[in-house]
């Protein structure tokens, strides 16, 4: 994979039809794509809020449970060690997909909110007090906010979030505005998971840095769409859900540097993340291992390592200049619906689209689709303080993941004129 | 599109397009909130009592057309009931789009319900069914007058 921090998505789109993606080869790769809904064929453009899984996953999850399975670090035993040995391989497996200097920088959690929780707790706890500042923006998810309420009600820190222009872009300027001394964290999205914005990360965490404030990027939807590397962006915190990227639900990722890891306190107590306990006293694991109390998603983190080698496999470069031209043919198809409005035009973006047609509800527009075996996202997404920003109760939303075609897009443009027809 | 323009009947759309007695009345008897916090809609119910009678009731809120046209049609059938009419409704109107059962056994009334029938599609539908609940949920709370916000969670 390219070795720039954040590859813009599709700047270097071949033209249509130019590129050597095999998205049929892929889709045989989904064994869920097979099926029909309501005897039509599924057209699945959810995949911002969970993708499908490709067969190498199911298998790997499946082989594992059928052949190596025991819990990890534990027994002496045969069963034990291929487990471990299975679990902390796809700890490296995601180390070096995110190209991080070394596995103990990466936190095994249930998912992505719980990654935020846990800096928010062990970091915000430990670090920040009264009258100190976290840098949110307003195109976080729901994940990305509460943790930070909760703190702020327990300690008196002080919520900044960065303002977007009405195309949905992050306002760069107004973000250095906010920075102050008392700024102790910066907590943005890596791409909006609503309108598929990215915002300009490099330019924010270079400000961050020269102030001395370290930087969590909320990785759920960039890093299905484009390769992330820690080191180049010298993020200090990233964060992401396994079941976005092709993987199970049930686990999710925490990559901290070291020297935010080793320094922090542990964020639940128990077994796994300890060196020796008596009832007087417990001294806790060094680095990954501090934060994982407890019996693990074994099977799930396995999962989601057998994701990572999938997309290992396929051209990722050519997987998002797929997506991009998936997102530019669908943008320009809605045309053809009267009375539309898209919500998020920012460039770069992500292949998410975000829209109303006026005069019907999102859940009316849904449940239509549904009819003619279209999966999309409707309402809030997770994401209230952005609807109320862009002045909707919610939007419609369509997300085209590598194994979507025009198709795809096709099916939804003429399920959305039906929705035409009945509402008017 | 059969099922689809079953839940989507003419009526459904002009309610939900052009809903009747929407709006705030200056004095009402009592009054409720609901909200659906799934697709952030919500409804506000006022009641104006007199003497076990339902004399008036408005709405006020935003929502789905399902949701929209529920409550405007349910403000057209309560108007002139007595509460205790209103309550069998209540448990009628339930049943009617959650089993579909209820619309004609009951014996009672079964001629107000039908105009509602029409709402009956949302059975097909079970992640709407609460768009056609919210207003009769909320409408309830206000007779009960317990004050909270009720929500379809």
């Amino acid at each position: 994979m390219t070795a720039t921090a954040a590859q813009p998505l599709g700047q270097s789109a071949p033209a249509r039809g130019a590129t050597s993606f095999d998205v049929e080869r892929v889709r045989s790769d989904f064994p869920i794509l097979g099926r029909t809904v309501h005897d039509k064929p599924l057209v699945f453009l959810d995949s911002a809020a969970s993708a499908q899984k490709p067969q190498a996953v199911i298998d790997a999850m499946r082989h594992f449970y059928e052949a190596e399975y025991a819990n990890v670090h534990r027994g002496v035993y045969f069963l034990s060690a291929r487990s471990t040995q299975a679990f902390e391989n796809a700890r490296v497996k995601i180390q070096r997909f995110l190209n991080a200097e070394s596995a103990r920088e990466i936190v095994f959690t249930k998912n992505a909110t719980e990654a935020i929780n846990l800096v928010a707790n062990s970091f915000g706890g430990a670090y920040l007090g009264a009258g100190d500042e976290v840098v949110l923006s307003m195109l976080e998810h729901h994940a990305n906010i509460v943790p930070w309420q909760l703190l702020r009600e327990r300690t008196g820190i002080v919520l900044k979030v960065v303002p977007i222009s009405d195309r949905g872009e992050f306002l760069l300027d107004e973000f250095e505005r906010l920075l102050s001394p008392r700024t102790k964290l910066v907590a943005v999205t890596h791409t909006s998971n609503a309108l598929g914005t990215v915002p300009p990360v490099e330019e924010i965490i270079r400000l961050a840095h020269e102030r001395g404030v370290p930087v969590l990027l909320d990785g759920c939807q960039a890093i299905v769409h484009q390769a992330v590397d820690v080191r180049a962006l010298d993020v200090d915190f990233y964060v992401f859900s396994g079941h976005k990227l092709y993987g199970p639900s049930g686990i999710g990722v925490l990559y901290g540097k070291a020297k935010h890891l080793d320094a922090m306190p542990p964020y639940q107590g128990g077994g796994e993340m300890i060196r020796s306990v008596t009832f007087e006293k417990t001294e806790f694991a060094d680095g990954s291992a501090k934060f994982e109390a407890g019996t693990p998603p074994i099977a799930d983190a396995i999962g989601l390592g057998a994701a990572i080698d999938y997309l290992d496999g396929i051209d990722r470069v050519a997987a998002a200049a797929h997506e991009q031209q998936l997102l530019a043919y669908a943008t320009e198809r809605l045309r053809e619906v009267n009375s539309v409005r898209l919500f998020g035009t920012a460039e770069p973006k992500a292949s998410i689209i975000s829209f109303e047609l006026a005069g019907v509800h999102a859940h009316d527009v849904g449940t239509v689709l549904d009819q003619a075996g279209i999966a999309v996202r409707v309402g809030h997404h997770c994401a209230q303080p952005l609807m109320d920003r862009l002045g909707v109760t919610g939007t419609v939303r369509a997300s085209f993941a590598l194994y979507n075609t025009e198709a795809d897009a096709d099916a939804l443009i003429a399920a959305l004129k039906d929705v035409r027809e009945i509402f008017g | 599109m059969s099922a689809l323009r079953e839940l989507n009947q003419e009526v459904i759309l002009d309610h939900g397009k052009e809903p009747r007695n929407f709006g705030r009345p200056e004095a009402p008897s009592c009054q409720s909130h609901g909200h659906n916090p799934l697709c952030g809609d919500t409804l506000t119910i006022y009641l104006t009592l007199a003497d076990g009678v339902v004399d008036d009731i408005r709405f006020e809120g935003r929502g789905c057309a399902i949701s929209i046209a529920s409550a405007s049609m349910m403000t057209e059938l309560l108007k002139g009931k007595t509460v205790d009419q209103v309550k069998v409704l209540f448990e009628q109107f339930h049943g009617l789009v959650t089993s579909g059962a209820a619309a004609c056994e009951a014996g009672f009334e079964t001629n107000d319900l039908d105009k509602l029938v029409v709402l009956s599609g949302v059975r097909e539908f079970p992640m709407r069914v609460k768009c056609a609940t919210l207003a009769w949920h909320t409408m309830k709370a206000a007779l009960e007058n317990n004050g909270e916000e009720v929500t379809t969670e």
